[in-house]
């Protein structure tokens, strides 16, 4: 950044600006320097040790046994897989949802859009804990509301399902819980990318009569491509951290696990690797790389469109 | 045109009814949990939900409350009355959640100003650096942070729970979105006028930006007051607790008693619902302009 348009910026003036710049920045940089990057790197560097909840140190460098042992461990492809299938069914049904529910509301009057978008972030705003100690109760096998308007309602199922004690519902349980408190903020910002497209394009292809649908694909879904994909990006980190749900719900159990409650598990839970950082740190490596190459992916197709 | 205006019209009927189902749906949750909160037993465990309750009852409230008690705050010395746990972990959680607020509104408003208006050298860099820290879960870091607290003698205090959240860069992002507005002749008029560099932050760059600070304050506000994970690992003794690691201890205890449950939730959202209400104006603001475009 030291290269500067050369009639305005003379050396002196550039020093000043960098003293004056840090001075700015310095209270933030405490923070951010001290809580993010050196964890960040402590992190990484952990995983390649074998330091655990009795080291004092840094423990011995063990090279990538931590992430070999990872290759071996059953329960961590099994967290591995959950995770991706939360990923895959939670980020298209979020985007497409949160497009369809935003195109029907950002034309209604002040009062009534904002009152929708409240309510779409209502679940967000209400905090995981209590979401979930609520959505517990309502899948509940025998006080559940789910359970009693699926047989006594609507007749659908003969007998009550242990919604979040089966295997075969738990995790599709969890995505939907994920689901309500995933909307919120993707509605916010659709809204306001519709409220900025270009009218003129639409009014154009109007009178050459086009029609919604075609206005829609052709002129407004274009124009929303870096809203969706900050979208696509933020909901992808999103269902990856999905932890308070698997924490409370399940601990884990009837095949919700996930690398985000494994990490929380191998280094506070688990007997017999408690307190195993180095292993945990491994975990959490993989996972940022995940996230890191799948949003540069992201990034990369919607360039490409 | 009669047919496509007809049309539309009927799939415009449509969509508000979807719209209106959806909305009773999403708003439930929330009031199965203040309903159930003054529900009694019998109507908990029926087999039949209730849906509106068939008589209210303070029951689960004043169980809550007579539940384990510590004093009001404790700083150092400094002992306040004794009054039920609940209202502490409130008091926690208000004041974990404004510290992070002030602090973080103060270094990011600073911050976000030099990112946007400065040309010093390893801009660049540290901008790049925000933005891949920002698609990091938080959660990666967790254990070199939770070490790292420890050794500052900070782990178990409500500061290992602000700094972290005072550090997560996405305010000096957003603040940095807002200060580019600023016209740079302003500032430039600001020096020749001879203002130094502190006056003119105080009186030009932040009048200019304080539409973006309310954004931020109330967005950090409720994030910190709803950040579990953080609290989970970061706090250990019941006096330190947040108000949402007070009920989830407490369903990890009782989880039987539902009723006692839906109270503490209640008392866990409906403040922050209440602040999101108010401000949330801001709010919207705040995440419409912290999106990363392109």
């Amino acid at each position: 950044m030291a290269k500067q348009p050369k009639s305005t910026m003379s050396r002196a003036l550039v020093r000043r600006e960098t003293i004056s710049g840090y001075m700015f920045l310095l209270p933030s940089l405490i923070f951010f320097v001290g809580f993010v990057i050196i964890p960040m790197f402590v992190c990484i560097f952990n995983s390649l040790t074998d330091v655990n909840m009795n080291t004092a140190g840094m423990g011995n460098f063990v090279g990538l046994k931590n992430f070999t042992d990872l290759w071996q461990d059953a329960t961590f492809k099994e967290a591995l897989w959950n995770t991706f299938v939360i990923v895959i069914v939670s980020v298209p049904t979020v985007c497409a949802f949160s497009l369809w529910v935003s195109s029907a509301i950002y034309k209604l009057n002040g009062k009534l859009l904002s009152a929708f978008r409240c309510i779409f972030y209502l679940p967000v705003v209400t905090g995981s804990v209590a979401v979930t100690v609520v959505w517990k109760w309502m899948y509940d096998n025998y006080t559940g509301i789910f359970n009693y308007v699926l047989k006594d309602g609507l007749h659908i199922i003969d007998k009550n399902i242990n919604w979040l004690g089966d295997p075969k519902y738990a995790l599709g349980c969890i995505i939907l819980i994920l689901f309500t408190t995933s909307v919120g903020q993707p509605i916010v910002l659709y809204v306001s990318a519709l409220g900025n497209v270009d009218q003129s394009l639409v009014e154009a292809a109007q009178v050459d009569g086009a029609t919604n649908l075609q206005v829609f694909w052709k002129i407004k879904w274009p124009q929303m491509m870096p809203t969706t994909l900050y979208i696509l990006v933020i909901t992808t980190i999103n269902s990856f951290q999905c932890f308070a749900l698997i924490q409370l719900l399940t601990q884990g159990g009837s095949g919700t696990n996930t690398v985000m409650y494994y990490i929380y598990y191998t280094a506070f839970k688990l007997t017999e690797k408690a307190g195993h950082f180095g292993y945990a740190n491994a975990m959490g490596v993989i996972l940022a790389i995940f996230i890191g190459l799948l949003s540069a992916l992201q990034f990369k197709l919607a360039k490409e469109k | 045109m009669k047919i496509t205006s007809n049309r539309s019209k009927a799939y415009r009927i449509f969509s508000l009814i979807v719209l209106i189902l959806l909305a009773v749906a999403f708003t439930f949750p929330l009031y199965w949990i203040v309903t159930g909160a003054f529900k009694t037993g019998q109507d908990i465990y029926a087999q039949t939900p209730h849906l509106w309750p068939t008589e209210w009852t303070m029951a689960n409230f004043e169980k809550l409350f007579s539940r384990r008690s510590a004093p009001l705050f404790e700083i150092g010395a400094l002992v306040g009355p004794t009054v039920p746990g609940v209202i502490r972990w409130l008091v926690n959680t208000v004041f974990m959640a404004v510290m992070a607020m002030l602090l973080t509104c103060i270094t990011a408003a600073m911050a976000g100003y030099a990112l946007a208006k400065k040309r010093f050298v390893g801009r660049t860099l540290l901008f790049s650096l925000i933005v891949c820290a920002m698609a990091l879960p938080k959660q990666v870091i967790l254990i070199p942070l939770l070490r790292e607290m420890s050794a500052l003698h900070l782990w178990d205090t409500l500061w290992a729970v602000i700094f972290p959240t005072v550090g997560w860069p996405f305010g000096v992002f957003l603040m940095k979105q807002f200060a580019e507005g600023i016209p740079g002749e302003i500032l430039e008029a600001a020096r020749v006028d001879g203002a130094g560099e502190v006056r003119t932050f105080a009186t030009i760059v932040l009048p200019m930006v304080k539409p973006g600070i309310g954004a931020l304050a109330i967005f950090t506000f409720i994030n910190s007051w709803n950040d579990y994970f953080m609290q989970l690992v970061m706090l250990a003794s019941n006096a330190n607790f947040t108000i949402s690691l007070g009920i989830s201890t407490m369903q990890a205890e009782t989880s039987v008693d539902l009723g006692l449950l839906m109270s503490g939730a209640a008392l866990a959202a409906v403040p922050i619902i209440i602040v999101f209400l108010i401000f949330q104006k801001y709010f919207t603001q705040g995440i419409t302009m912290g999106a990363v475009k392109g």
